[in-house]
């Protein structure tokens, strides 16, 4: 530029314009480069995150999510991450430039003049020490922050997800004071934070220009004592900002490094939270299976809880037995058959299968050698044709319709409009608690497994249509060993063995005739539902034939006094 | 996934430019609010601004005193006076600067936030006020990503952005000040590049707007995905479905890492470009600086100035303009934020509905047609009355309309043609409050919240007494079964009521209905989960649950329908037959076909 100013020559003008922009074309391009690989390898980060704790939270126990929240974990899998990946794009980057820029300049300055140096660097300590208390002081806010975020999204997934129970009970104005509670909260929070902030960034800001005054007033004085021109001081005060730069770019990276180390802490409690159900090593695979369940003196709680579930419970259902569970809401029999997939360890004692302990087995080939019915079965949103092969993806239609048909679902699945292809929403919702059932027991005789189990999962079926079930699991069921928690007498009554739970112990077992024979218990049981639905005049009797008089007698009035050993045992 | 495709196609073809600069307008209108808060915060942006302007002023004062050759004449110690002068000025330059910038933070921060507190409860407001018809088409975890995701990001930009585009203003506008005055040619040719810059902007932004709504969405389905498949972890496990759930969840998270990487593919291109352009300016200044100074019109040392001040120019223009494309982002967020908060409310109360008094409980159906697709009509011209204090069952196969005539007499949907009345006020001419207030529910599958058993007792009634609690619990004969549990009614439930089994779920949700003491009792047939001993308590309480109120019962059980002083049968979305228990048998029609069915035949089979 001074060669073209001073000959006048333009061309030398033209040409180190070119050069210029050419110059900035090239930085352009490295650049943009530069932001868009950072943030291919961040989005990566995050994928891989997500990918991770999706995983991890897909094989957590029971037992964990038993008292995971919903809304906190998908907290976790979505802001927290975007936090950790917010810095790793930018910030890792602009930290390592920070880093080497800082060290490089200090260097330059020292060599330059050392005294200023010193004097300039003398501030450093100071901002360092600032960033340091504002990184102690941020992160568990920072963490506060992500947990009252869960428990603020916990408050609308829960309302999302009772809609109908808040509507109806017109409690609009109680959910949003919780929801307004939770939110004032996290405000509240982040205004504290920000209190932080304000007293920290701006004091970096002061310190950094208090380095400048002191090179001034030292540099300044040595002019005038003639020690140093003033050139050398501009130069000195042009390297000093490089040296500050960094350090506001350091200032910046402190909250998104607090913020990020906080939502990775939290992250890291999901990816290190214990698996408590997992395989053994050189745990076996459940190969063929005959289908000999046994309880062994087993014993069980819940994580928390003092009381036992079960105490000491020993029963075994032989290949092709089906075993009916029977007892009072509360008495154990979700419970036992939720150890037969493991999923809870057994406090105590063991269940086996074939002469396995079920820990010894790889959950995989167990979980696949059994199907199982919920109570209350969750549908995924989709077709009723995916959910149904839900465990066997690639069944056919010909073995779909089948499973249907024998959960005689098949017939009101054909009278939708779209059939098996009909979408079902979250939670299987457009759909009756019956229908739901009938799809969930397709989907678990599908698996074809060895050993079936249901839980209480034909309590929303008309009886007739419960009746059709069970005809046609009569056939499907004859060589497998099937459980049924049911609290309809008749369903018990075809089972091949009775097993009867009362606080966690097993009071009764045997065939419905034998126990009617033995067991005050069952009696008891047969006695209260004949009264509950008002059946039969030989309620109590030993040859229990309800069809004698299939229309009762309207004028039968039903026992009206509770039974006392029911409410008081309770 | 396919959605995500179709979304991608729709995608193409919206957001005119007019809606856009609404949805900008829109959220800016949540800072204007405050216009208070605002304006102080600007004082003290310029106090910080001027705090930062004004320090290289007085640095340049040092540096003449120093420079000037006449000072040599003054004695030193007046020099280091002096000298001790600036830098007492220097500091409190530096002191404003600080004290501006520590309250501007502080205020513009809790601002941020306030508003950000402010639009999360709108949007939890208004999806309170949503009908069912919502919430059988959306899923949750959409729902929840526009509350937590976007609520982010737009918070990033109203604390960061807004912050910074004030300070680029005042800094580009000071520098124009000075470049107009020391050379107008040069100025004005410096300028040029205003346009393209402008041009540039929008060229990107607009591109990066409709890339960060697919990152938006695509956020939202991963949201969706994992709180369901949060919900049907279970299911997962028994059926050993994880591996390929995790690959359909890999699908959905994939595709928001592609739709963000892409978003910032157009977006990072934005400072290049810009610095690039500045670059154009400066060769331009040079070019024509040169030629102006060949023709005697400007002079070298204001070409180097120049130089400097393109730089200082084009500074707080790329701020500005980075603003812009960042700003894309929040406002993809706040399109879907606004999207719910503009979602038509179906069931608004009308304007002139009444608040229901005390309702004696008369309900009646007049005629109602109505289908969740009013292609596919549910229930056809459905008539029924049930009188004040009585019972009626409602009977009939799966699929016959039950569970819809009690959805209507809640008023979760309207009808399509006649009416349902309580007491003879129309549902649609009364607010939904006052109605659902008088009204007990006991679904099929009861939904209980995380929290005390108490607390979930005490749902809709807030403001109940342990007492009261208790003796809601005894009616229905929960309270032994309550008792039982760890810590009785303080006992802490997980999601949905988890730790207790579905009976005993029953018997808490009975206890909830009884506690509102409702004129009108709905009831959809509850009772199957509990066992059979644990049913007979039940009953009891039942039975003085009833006694009084109006009830409509969904029933299956032969016990609850003889109980009933009505029964209804619906088949196919009308009542084909109607009267006691008794009269329906004697009639011999299609009650009692249904009864032997279902009744006889059952316990007919051999065991």
């Amino acid at each position: 530029m001074d060669d073209g100013v001073k000959q006048l020559d333009l061309t030398v003008v033209w040409q180190s314009c070119a050069l210029l922009v050419g110059v900035a074309a090239g930085r352009a391009i490295f650049g943009f480069l530069q932001g868009y690989w950072s943030e291919v390898a961040s989005q990566g980060v995050a994928f891989d995150l997500r990918n991770t704790i999706y995983d991890k939270l897909q094989h957590l126990s029971f037992s964990y999510h038993d008292q995971a929240q919903t809304g906190k974990l998908m907290t976790r899998v979505t802001s927290d991450v975007e936090q950790v990946r917010q810095f790793v794009g930018v910030g890792l980057l602009q930290l390592a430039s920070a880093l080497t820029l800082l060290i490089g300049s200090a260097i330059i300055l020292l060599r330059m003049n050392w005294q200023l140096a010193l004097a300039a660097l003398a501030v450093v300590p100071f901002i360092f020490a600032v960033l340091g208390t504002f990184i102690v002081r941020v992160r568990p806010r920072f963490g506060e922050i992500q947990r009252k975020l869960g428990a603020l999204n916990t408050v609308l997934q829960e309302n999302l997800a009772g809609a109908k129970v808040v509507h109806a009970f017109a409690a609009e104005p109680l959910e949003s004071q919780r929801f307004t509670t939770a939110n004032r909260a996290l405000v509240a929070e982040w205004q504290g934070l920000i209190k932080v902030f304000s007293t920290s960034f701006p004091l970096i800001f002061f310190f950094s220009n208090l380095g400048t005054l002191l090179v001034f007033w030292l540099g300044g004085a040595k002019v005038i004592t003639g020690q140093m021109t003033v050139g050398e001081i501009i130069a000195f005060n042009l390297y000093l900002s490089l040296l500050l730069m960094p350090i506001f770019i350091l200032g910046g990276l402190a909250a998104g490094l607090s913020r990020a180390g906080a939502s990775a802490g939290r992250l890291f409690e999901v990816m290190d939270a214990e698996i408590e159900v997992h395989d053994r090593p050189g745990a076996l695979e459940l190969g063929a299976v005959r289908g000999r369940v046994a309880f062994e003196d087993v014993h069980f709680r819940y994580p928390g809880m003092d009381k036992p579930v079960l105490q000491g419970v020993t029963f075994a259902a032989e290949p092709g037995e089906t075993v009916a569970i029977l007892g009072r809401t509360g008495s154990g029999k979700s419970t036992v058959i939720n150890l037969i997939p493991r999923f809870y360890d057994v406090g105590q004692g063991r269940v086996t299968i074939d002469g396995h302990d079920v820990r010894d087995l790889t959950l995989d080939s167990l979980r696949r050698g059994i199907g199982l019915v919920h109570q209350d079965p969750v549908l995924f949103s989709g077709s009723i044709r995916d959910n149904i092969a839900y465990g066997r993806p690639d069944a056919s239609d010909a073995e779909v319709e089948a499973a249907a048909i024998a959960a005689q679902a098949h017939d009101f699945i054909s009278s939708l409009p779209e059939g098996y292809q009909s979408l079902v929403g979250e939670r299987g919702s457009g759909l009756s608690g019956g229908q739901r059932q009938r799809i969930a027991i397709a989907r678990a005789l599908l698996v074809d497994p060895r050993i079936l189990i249901f839980d209480d999962s034909t309590s929303a079926v008309d009886t007739a249509t419960e009746q059709r079930i069970q005809a046609a699991l009569k056939k499907l069921l004859v060589g497998r060993t099937a459980f049924v928690i049911a609290q309809r007498l008749s369903t018990a009554r075809r089972a091949s063995r009775i097993v009867v739970l009362d606080e966690g112990r097993v009071v009764a077992n045997g065939r419905h005739e034998e126990l009617l024979a033995s067991s005050a218990i069952y009696c008891d049981i047969v006695t209260s539902q004949l009264m509950g639905d008002d059946e039969a005049a030989a309620a109590a009797a030993p040859d229990l034939d309800p069809d004698v008089n299939p229309v009762p007698n309207p004028n039968r009035v039903p026992n009206p006094s509770p039974d006392p050993a029911a409410a008081g045992g309770a | 996934m396919h959605g995500g495709f179709q979304r991608l196609a729709e995608l193409a073809d919206m957001a005119p430019a007019q809606d856009r600069r609404q949805t900008a307008r829109r959220l800016l209108a949540y800072l204007t609010e405050r216009r208070g808060q605002l304006l102080l915060a600007m004082v003290f942006v310029v106090l910080g601004t001027a705090g930062q302007a004004l320090g290289p002023l007085v640095l340049q004062r040092v540096t003449n005193q120093l420079v000037d050759v006449s000072a040599a004449a003054v004695p030193l110690s007046a020099r280091l006076v002096d000298l001790r002068l600036s830098m007492a000025m220097l500091l409190g330059v530096y002191v404003l600067g600080l004290l501006g910038f520590m309250v501007q933070v502080y205020l513009i921060g809790t601002m941020g936030q306030e508003v950000l507190g402010i639009m999360r409860q709108q949007i939890f407001d208004k999806v309170q006020r949503l009908s069912m018809r919502f919430f059988d088409q959306h899923e949750a975890g959409d729902v929840m990503s526009r509350l937590v995701n976007d609520t982010d990001v737009i918070g990033n930009f109203l604390t960061q952005g807004a912050m910074q585009s004030v300070g680029a203003l005042l800094g580009l506008v000071m520098i124009l000040i000075v470049m107009f005055v020391s050379n107008w040619r040069l100025a004005l040719l410096t300028c040029l590049v205003i346009p393209p810059m402008v041009l540039l902007t929008q060229f990107i932004s607009s591109r990066a707007r409709d890339r960060y709504r697919v990152a938006r969405e695509t956020v939202g389905e991963v949201s969706s995905n994992l709180q369901e498949d949060l919900g049907g972890i279970r299911e997962a496990q028994a059926f050993a479905r994880t591996d390929r759930n995790l690959e359909r969840f890999s699908r959905a998270n994939a595709a928001n890492r592609d739709a963000n990487v892409s978003a910032t593919a157009v977006s990072s291109a934005f400072s290049p470009a810009a610095e690039l352009l500045s670059a154009v300016a400066t060769a331009i200044v040079l070019g024509a600086g040169g030629y102006l100074v060949v023709q005697g019109q400007a002079s070298v040392g204001t070409i180097a100035a120049f130089v400097l001040w393109v730089g200082n120019f084009f500074r707080p223009i790329q701020q500005l303009s980075a603003v812009y494309t960042q700003a894309q982002a929040a406002l993809a967020g706040a399109e879907r934020v606004f999207d719910l908060l503009d979602e038509r409310i179906e069931l608004e109360d009308a304007p002139d509905a009444v608040a229901l008094g005390q309702i004696r409980g008369d309900v009646r159906f007049d005629n109602v047609s109505f289908g969740y697709d009013p292609e596919r009509p549910v229930l056809k011209g459905l008539s029924m009355d049930i009188a004040a204090g009585t019972t009626v069952a409602l009977v009939g196969e799966t699929g016959a309309g039950k569970t819809t005539v009690a959805n209507l007499l809640q008023r979760f949907y309207d009808v399509q043609a006649g009416a349902v009345t309580v007491d003879g006020h129309d549902l649609r001419s009364v607010t939904a409050r006052s109605l659902r207030r008088q009204m007990g529910v006991v679904p099929q599958e009861p939904f209980l919240f995380s929290g005390s058993v108490a607390g979930n007792i005490r749902y809709g009634c807030p403001d109940a007494s342990d007492e009261e609690v208790r003796a809601a619990a005894e009616a229905v004969g929960a309270d032994a079964i309550i008792m039982a549990l760890p810590e009785g009614y303080d006992t802490e439930l997980g999601e949905r009521g988890g730790g207790l089994s579905i009976g005993q779920r029953q018997l808490i949700a009975l206890a909830r209905a009884a506690l509102v003491d409702p004129r009108i009792l709905i009831l959809d047939e509850a009772t199957a989960n509990i066992d059979t001993r644990t049913e007979r308590i039940l009953q009891a309480g039942l039975e003085k649950l009833l006694h009084g109120r109006t009830s409509l019962v969904i029933a299956h059980r032969l016990s609850t329908i003889r109980h009933a002083d009505k029964v209804v049968v619906l088949e196919n979305g009308t009542m084909i037959e109607s009267g006691s228990h008794e009269e329906l048998l004697a009639k011999g029609g299609r009650y009692a076909e249904l009864y032997q069915r279902q009744f006889g035949d059952a316990e007919a089979l051999p065991a």
